[in-house]
C-alpha cells in the first residue's frame, strides 16, 4: 500500500480528494486539515506523496514545500499543489520550492490518478 | 461520476454543510469589516479570512459543478484579492456589493438543497464586483524586504498576499521582527499557537515559517516574521521568558542584521524537562481531525432531552418505592436505596443541565442576520441607519432562536419602515441624520430579554386610536391609558402601514408577531415616546424543554396549564358570574371574561358540579383572557412537554402531553389557542 498526505482544510474538496485516490487499487489516504496537522503527520506516517492546497489558516501549502524540501528525511517524497486558476503566481512560487506537479481547481479526478500513477504507479 | 445536483446525494449534503458554514463565516467577517469603512487601514486578519472563505467555496464549488456559485465566489475572491493586496481602498460602497454578493450566494446554495433548483440573474452584482476592481490602481514597489535583511528562505516561501503584507509592514514603518521558536513536534500546535496569540496582542503575524532542527529528532522549529506597531519592548521579555529568539530587523542602524540562522540560540529540546513529554514513537498514531466542534442534528438533541426526562420520572419512582419499603418494615434497604435516589437525582440534574447547554446557541448568528436586513432594507428606503448590536454572546434554546427569527425581522422591519424618519425629517427635527436601532439581549432569571429600541418618530397614540375607533376595534377612547393604547397594536386586523408608510403592506400585522413569539412561550411589549422612538420588548423563556405548570383537577382529570400563561388565579366564591348571550363571563376589576369549563371545551361526559371550594384559573393576555373553571388546583411542577405525535396533532386546546412520574400522563392546555377559540366571535 502506498500512502498519500492530504493537506486541505476544506473537508468537502478533501473528501473528493479521497475517494479519486480511494477508487484506485493499492494506494491509502491520510487527511490533515491544516498545514499544522501535516507538520505533526509526517514524522508518525511513511508517506510516499503529498497533495497539498496553498490557502491555509495556519501555515500556508508554501511554507509547508518548503519545510518538506528542506528536511533531510522528507526531501524525496513527491509532491504536486491543488490551486485555482487565480494564484498563479503563488502556484509558480511552489514549484520554485521544489512542488513536482499541480493541479487547478476545478479537475478531473482522472487527471490526478494519472500523476499519481506517473509518480507512484 | 456521482450526481453531485441530486439534492439527496451525500455529496451534495456535504457541499452544503459546508457551504453554509464558509456563508456564516463569510458573514460574519464582512459585518466586523463595515466598522473599518473610511478608516486608515482596515484590520488584514478579517480582510484575508473574508479572501479565504470566498476562496474556499469557490474552490468547493468548481470541485462539485456547482458553476453559478463558483463563477460568483470567483468574482468576489478577485475583488478581495484587490482589498487585501491593498490594490483598492475599502469603501461603503465595496462593502454593500460584498453583503449584495454573500445574500445572492446564499439564495444560490439554498437553491442547492431545494428541488426547485432557482435561477438566478448574476449579471447585476458581477458587474457590481467589476465595477469596484476597475479602480484598482498597481501597487508601488515599496523597499525591498531582502534589504531589510528578511533571508531568502523566507522570502520564496511567502504567498503573494503574505509578500504585500510584509511590504505593508514596511510601507508604514512597521518594527519588523524575525522572532523564533523550538517546541516538541507532540506540542508545537497548542505552544505555537499561544506564541502567536501572545504576538497578534501588539502587530501582526505575517508568516510562520516551519523548518527542521538538525540534530533534533523531535523537535520542529519555526520563523515567525512579525510587524510591531510599536517597539514592543515588554514582548521581548514575554518572548525570553517563552524561550523564543528575536531579531529585530532593518531600519535602525543600532540593530545589526544578522542572517536569522546564524544568530538563533540552539533549540530547545522539549519534553525533557520534569515534566516529561512523551516521546514521538510513544504516541498513538492519528487522523484525528484538530477541530473540536461538530454539527448536531436538533432532532438528536430532542431525543436526548425526552430520554433525560424519561429518567426524572424513573427516578421518581424508584424515590416512591424506597418511600414504600419504609413504611413496610425494610427500614435498613430502604435508607439505602433512598441515598441511592438522591445521588441519582444529583446526577440526574446534572446530565439535564449539560443537555440544556448543548442545545444553547448565543443569539449573535440571529443579530447577524438582522444586521444584513437592516442594511439592505434602509438602502432600498434611503435611510442611514446604524445597528448596534449587544449582549450577542446571550445563550439561547436553538428552537426558539429559530422561532423568533421571524417575528424580529418583522419588528425590526417595523422600526425601519415606521420609526427611523428620512435623514431630511431628522435634520429638521434637529436629530442626527443617521438613526439608530439597538438590538441588546440579556439574561433574567431563567429568561432572555431581546430589545429592538430606535430613536425614530415614535408612536402616535392618537393616530393609533382613530385607526382603532375606524377599524371598530375598540368602541371608545375613553379610560384608555398609553399603554392600553399601544396593547392595540397587538389586535387582529390592525394595521398602520397605510397611512403611515406604502412600504410595508406584507399583510404581517403585530398580532401575528405577538402568536409567534407567544408560541415560543415568549411575551412582546411596546414602549414609546412620540418623537423620540419606540422599544419593542421580548421576553422569552431560556429553553423550552422544561417549563413550570400549574397542575389542575377537574371532573376527575389533571391538566397542566403552562405557568407563563396563568395571570391569577380566583376562589370561585370570590367571583360574580353572570350570563351574557347564555354564555357565562364573569366580572374581572374593570373587565369582563368569558368563562368555560375544560370538559365542555373538550365534549367530556362527565362534567362535575362546582362548589364554593371551586376556583378560576384566569389565562391569556391583557386584553384576551378567559377564566377557566376547575374543581381544584394540585400545585406547580417542572414538567417535559411531549409532542402527541401526527395523530392527535389537530386537537384544538392540547399543546401536549407530560408524564408526572407515578404512571400518570396529563394534558398540557395550549391556552393562546383555547383563548382564541373562546373570544372568537363574542367578546
Amino acid at each position: 500500500m502506498k500512502k498519500i498526505l492530504i493537506t486541505e482544510d476544506s473537508s468537502a474538496t478533501r473528501s473528493f480528494l479521497a475517494a479519486t485516490i480511494e477508487a484506485m487499487e493499492g494506494y491509502e489516504v491520510v487527511e490533515a486539515t491544516s498545514g499544522f496537522e501535516a507538520l505533526r503527520l509526517l514524522p508518525r506516517e511513511q508517506v510516499d506523496l503529498i497533495i497539498t492546497d496553498i490557502n491555509m489558516p495556519d501555515i500556508n501549502g508554501l511554507e509547508l514545500i518548503s519545510y518538506v524540501r528542506n528536511n533531510p528525511n522528507y526531501r524525496a517524497i513527491p509532491l504536486f499543489i491543488i490551486s485555482t486558476e487565480s494564484s498563479e503566481k503563488d502556484r509558480e512560487r511552489g514549484l520554485a520550492l521544489g512542488a513536482n506537479e499541480y493541479l487547478v481547481k476545478p479537475f478531473q479526478p482522472e487527471r490526478l490518478q494519472e500523476l499519481i500513477l506517473a509518480y507512484l504507479g | 461520476m456521482t450526481d453531485y445536483h441530486d439534492p439527496l446525494s451525500k455529496a451534495a449534503k456535504d457541499f452544503l454543510a459546508e457551504a453554509e458554514e464558509i456563508l456564516d463565516q463569510l458573514s460574519g467577517d464582512i459585518l466586523s469589516l463595515g466598522d473599518s469603512v473610511g478608516k486608515e487601514e482596515c484590520d488584514p486578519d478579517t480582510v484575508n479570512s473574508i479572501f479565504r472563505s470566498a476562496h474556499s467555496l469557490k474552490g468547493l464549488a468548481g470541485m462539485f459543478g456547482f458553476g453559478e456559485i463558483a463563477e460568483l465566489s470567483h468574482h468576489l475572491e478577485s475583488l478581495l484579492d484587490y482589498l487585501r493586496l491593498g490594490k483598492i481602498e475599502l469603501s461603503e460602497y465595496t462593502l454593500v456589493v460584498l453583503f449584495d454578493a454573500v445574500e445572492v450566494l446564499g439564495s444560490l446554495v439554498r437553491s442547492v438543497s431545494s428541488e426547485a433548483g432557482g435561477q438566478a440573474d448574476l449579471a447585476p452584482v458581477l458587474d457590481r464586483i467589476t465595477a469596484c476592481i476597475s479602480g484598482a490602481s498597481v501597487a508601488s514597489a515599496a523597499l525591498s524586504p531582502a534589504d531589510l535583511g528578511v533571508s531568502a528562505k523566507i522570502l520564496q516561501s511567502l504567498t503573494e498576499y503574505e509578500e504585500h503584507r510584509l511590504k505593508e509592514n514596511i510601507a508604514r514603518g512597521k518594527i519588523l521582527c524575525l522572532i523564533h521558536a523550538s517546541y516538541s513536534l507532540d506540542t508545537f500546535d497548542r505552544e505555537l499557537g499561544e506564541l502567536i496569540d501572545l504576538l497578534k496582542g501588539s502587530g501582526e503575524v505575517i508568516s510562520t515559517l516551519p523548518s527542521a532542527e538538525e540534530g533534533f529528532e523531535n523537535s520542529i522549529g519555526f520563523d515567525i516574521l512579525f510587524g510591531a506597531s510599536q517597539e514592543p519592548h515588554e514582548l521581548y521579555s514575554l518572548l525570553d521568558q517563552k524561550g523564543a529568539s528575536y531579531l529585530r530587523l532593518g531600519g535602525s542602524p543600532a540593530v545589526q542584521v544578522v542572517p536569522a540562522e546564524e544568530k538563533l540560540v540552539p533549540p530547545k529540546q522539549e519534553g525533557s524537562g520534569e515534566t516529561a513529554v512523551a516521546e514521538g514513537d510513544a504516541v498513538p498514531l492519528t487522523a484525528r481531525s484538530m477541530s473540536h466542534s461538530m454539527r448536531v442534528d436538533i432532532s438528536k438533541l430532542d431525543d436526548l432531552m425526552n430520554i433525560v426526562g424519561e429518567l426524572i420520572l424513573f427516578h421518581g419512582t424508584v424515590a416512591s418505592i424506597s418511600e414504600k419499603m419504609r413504611g413496610q418494615g425494610f427500614s435498613g434497604l430502604a435508607v439505602e436505596l433512598g441515598k441511592t435516589a438522591k445521588g441519582m437525582e444529583r446526577k440526574l440534574n446534572e446530565l439535564q443541565k449539560r443537555v440544556m447547554d448543548v442545545r444553547m446557541v448565543p443569539i449573535g448568528q440571529l443579530f447577524e442576520k438582522m444586521s444584513r436586513i437592516v442594511r439592505k432594507i434602509s438602502r432600498e428606503q434611503d435611510k442611514l441607519i446604524e445597528l448596534k448590536l449587544s449582549g450577542s454572546d446571550t445563550e439561547l434554546d436553538k428552537m426558539i432562536v429559530e422561532d423568533i427569527a421571524d417575528p424580529l425581522m418583522h419588528i425590526i422591519r417595523n422600526s425601519i419602515d415606521h420609526g427611523i424618519e428620512t435623514p431630511g425629517e431628522r435634520r429638521a427635527a434637529g436629530k442626527d441624520e443617521r438613526g439608530a436601532i439597538r438590538l441588546s439581549s440579556y439574561q433574567k432569571g431563567s429568561h432572555v430579554v431581546i430589545e429592538v429600541e430606535d430613536d425614530g418618530r415614535g408612536i402616535d397614540p392618537d393616530k393609533i386610536v382613530r385607526k382603532a375607533l375606524e377599524l371598530g376595534l375598540i368602541e371608545s377612547d375613553a379610560g384608555l391609558s398609553q399603554k392600553d393604547v399601544l396593547d392595540i397594536l397587538f389586535l387582529p386586523g390592525f394595521s398602520t402601514a397605510a397611512e403611515v408608510s406604502d412600504i410595508s403592506g406584507r399583510g404581517v400585522g403585530m398580532d401575528v408577531v405577538k402568536n409567534n413569539i407567544a408560541a415560543a412561550s415568549g411575551t412582546v411589549e411596546i414602549e414609546s415616546r412620540l418623537g423620540e422612538g419606540s422599544r419593542v420588548i421580548i421576553t422569552l423563556p431560556i429553553t423550552l424543554a422544561i417549563i413550570k405548570a400549574l397542575l389542575v383537577e377537574t371532573s376527575g382529570r389533571s391538566y397542566g396549564i403552562p405557568i407563563t400563561s396563568v395571570r391569577e388565579t380566583l376562589s370561585l366564591e370570590d367571583v360574580e358570574i353572570c350570563t351574557v348571550e347564555r354564555k357565562e363571563v364573569m366580572q374581572l376589576r374593570e373587565s369582563t371574561l368569558p368563562l368555560l369549563r375544560l370538559e365542555k371545551f373538550f365534549n367530556c361526559a362527565t362534567c362535575d358540579e362546582l362548589s364554593e371550594n371551586s376556583y378560576v384559573v384566569v389565562v391569556g393576555e391583557k386584553n384576551r383572557r378567559v377564566g377557566i373553571m376547575v374543581n381544584d388546583l394540585l400545585g406547580q411542577q417542572d414538567i417535559v412537554i411531549k409532542s402527541l405525535g401526527d395523530t392527535f396533532k389537530g386537537v384544538r386546546g392540547v399543546a401536549g402531553a407530560a408524564d408526572l412520574g407515578n404512571q400518570r400522563t396529563i394534558l398540557i392546555l395550549d391556552v393562546s389557542g383555547i383563548v382564541s377559540e373562546t373570544t372568537k366571535g363574542g367578546a
